[in-house]
């Protein structure tokens, strides 16, 4: 299988089995629409008026050599993969819900405001630790465990966070593990104090924000109904100086609202900020800021241009990351990891404030996906199975789709939010994920053809 | 190549020998809590 696109003046094709990665000309570009379906001698014949014949056989010739050298309609080998038939994930992410309640409103938030559809409530420092003692005891040979301080608000519960990160740097050493923590914060809270040791401490920070002041403040708002913006700046700004090279990112969420989100994103790098994702909001089709198939074109126009601006800042020394277009063609993910995909519900699980786990934090509050609780351990087995087996081979609208090695089969929420089914991808995800791949890809090239 | 330029041989075959170890960081870590890139990982066990 390949798939091929154009942007301006850059012609991609992609070997999807293999990963190769090819920049071709327009000659090239129009045999593939015929071959190899079409023979060589039909081939020539139907671009024949448009081309000199010789060139066209000179083409073929380069094609013909990629796919005996696997790097144009490779076959896909991996369904029998032993490994990936025999693979046995172990639990090693854990969401930490420190915090089922929030200091700000966020109108889309799926988190019903913070509290998840329950009552507000704040995770005990023995819940933690033991849902801290449930990771290790059920990460098996892996070595490195990640744990994400995650709300509501995080900053809300503080002090328990400190406490669950002075216990796991203890259990570490009694377990040969390595606890990655990271936090997802609102920033109304950070201080000079706090900013410290989340510095020191926290292997990533996500700090979140939606950009210009009055697409953030339209969302995020405090409690009395002030837009966050002129609160949290400074905080993140503060907060991303101390931070120097160590990891972070300013994400935040686009909806119909500002469909000129790549306007967003650049002012975040506008302001210094190198780490940055802005995503589209998951959220009902009947909101209002819901996104619709009829937002497409704007949003793929808006992910172009938002490609060509960093094109332009990466030539003049003002490069920034921009999450969704980070690919690594050489060293990234390997293909089992491709094919599994997040995780959720068999290596990454969501843990509320009293225990309750769930398969991730978009689960949470959903009774039906109530797996276990970290006193008693888990508890629908099946559930975990179910999602362990929701890969992109079982998935039909994945098995035939080009991006199901970059994407992985997509959101598993996403999907059973609008179809019920998590084997359904969520299609409108879906086709801002592939937009989004050929972007990078895109930039890939353009740089490389300086 | 005249009409052809690869910017990349493909690593997907070979790194199915390496058998996914696991190690990696798990994707919705990182910074999407809403939408699944699994592409942007970095492999650790290189």
């Amino acid at each position: 299988m390949i798939h091929k696109f154009k942007i301006d003046d850059v012609r991609i094709v992609l070997d999807v089995n293999s990963g190769a990665v090819h920049s071709v000309d327009e000659l090239v570009y129009d045999i593939l629409e015929h071959y190899p379906s079409k023979n060589e001698g039909e081939t020539i014949k139907l671009l024949e008026g448009k081309y000199k014949k010789d060139e066209i056989k000179d083409a073929i010739q380069e094609i013909k050599y990629l796919i005996d050298n696997e790097m144009l309609f490779s076959k896909d080998t991996y369904i029998n993969n032993h490994d990936f038939i025999n693979r046995k994930p172990v639990i090693k992410a854990l969401c930490l819900h420190i915090a089922h309640d929030c200091n700000i409103r966020c109108e889309y938030c799926f988190a019903s405001q913070g509290d998840f559809r329950g009552d507000r409530s704040l995770m005990s420092e023995d819940i933690g630790k033991k849902a801290l003692d449930f990771l290790i005891e059920n990460s098996g040979n892996r070595r490195n465990l990640e744990v994400d301080f995650f709300g509501g608000e995080p900053l809300l519960n503080f002090d328990v966070v400190k406490s669950l990160v002075e216990y796991g740097r203890k259990r570490e050493k009694e377990t040969n593990k390595r606890f990655r923590f990271t936090i997802t914060t609102n920033a109304v809270l950070l201080n000079d104090e706090i900013i410290d040791y989340i510095n020191e401490n926290m292997d990533n920070i996500v700090l979140s924000i939606d950009g210009r002041k009055e697409i953030n403040d339209k969302m995020r708002y405090a409690v009395n109904g002030e837009g966050t913006y002129d609160i949290i700046i400074p905080k993140i700004k503060k907060m991303v100086e101390v931070r120097k090279d160590k990891s972070y990112f300013v994400r935040g969420t686009f909806t119909k609202h500002n469909l000129d989100f790549a306007k967003d994103v650049l002012h975040l790098a506008d302001l210094g900020f190198k780490n940055t994702s802005i995503e589209p909001v998951v959220a009902k089709p009947g909101e209002s800021y819901a996104l619709q198939e009829e937002d497409l074109p704007e949003i793929f126009k808006h992910y172009e241009e938002l490609a060509r601006e960093i094109i332009r800042r990466e030539k003049s020394g003002k490069g920034f990351n921009f999450f969704h277009f980070m690919i690594d063609l050489e060293q990234g993910p390997c293909v089992i990891k491709r094919l599994t995909g997040c995780g959720a519900g068999s290596e990454y699980l969501a843990i509320t404030p009293q225990g309750d786990i769930y398969p991730c934090h978009q689960f949470v509050g959903d009774e039906k996906f109530k797996i276990g609780n970290v006193l008693t351990g888990i508890e629908n087995k099946e559930l975990g199975l179910s999602f362990k087996n929701a890969h992109v081979y079982n998935k039909e609208k994945c098995k035939e789709c080009w991006a199901k090695f970059y994407c992985s089969g997509g959101c598993h929420a996403n999907a059973y939010n609008f179809n019920n089914d998590i084997n359904i991808p969520y299609e409108l995800g879906c086709e801002m994920e592939k937009k989004r791949i050929e972007c990078s890809l895109y930039i890939k090239e353009k740089l490389n053809m300086e | 190549m005249k009409h052809i330029r690869t910017l990349s041989a493909g690593t997907l075959k070979k790194s199915a020998e390496k058998g996914g170890c696991g190690e990696c960081q798990t994707s919705c870590q990182s910074a999407c809590k809403t939408s699944c890139t699994v592409a942007n990982q970095e492999c650790e066990n290189r």
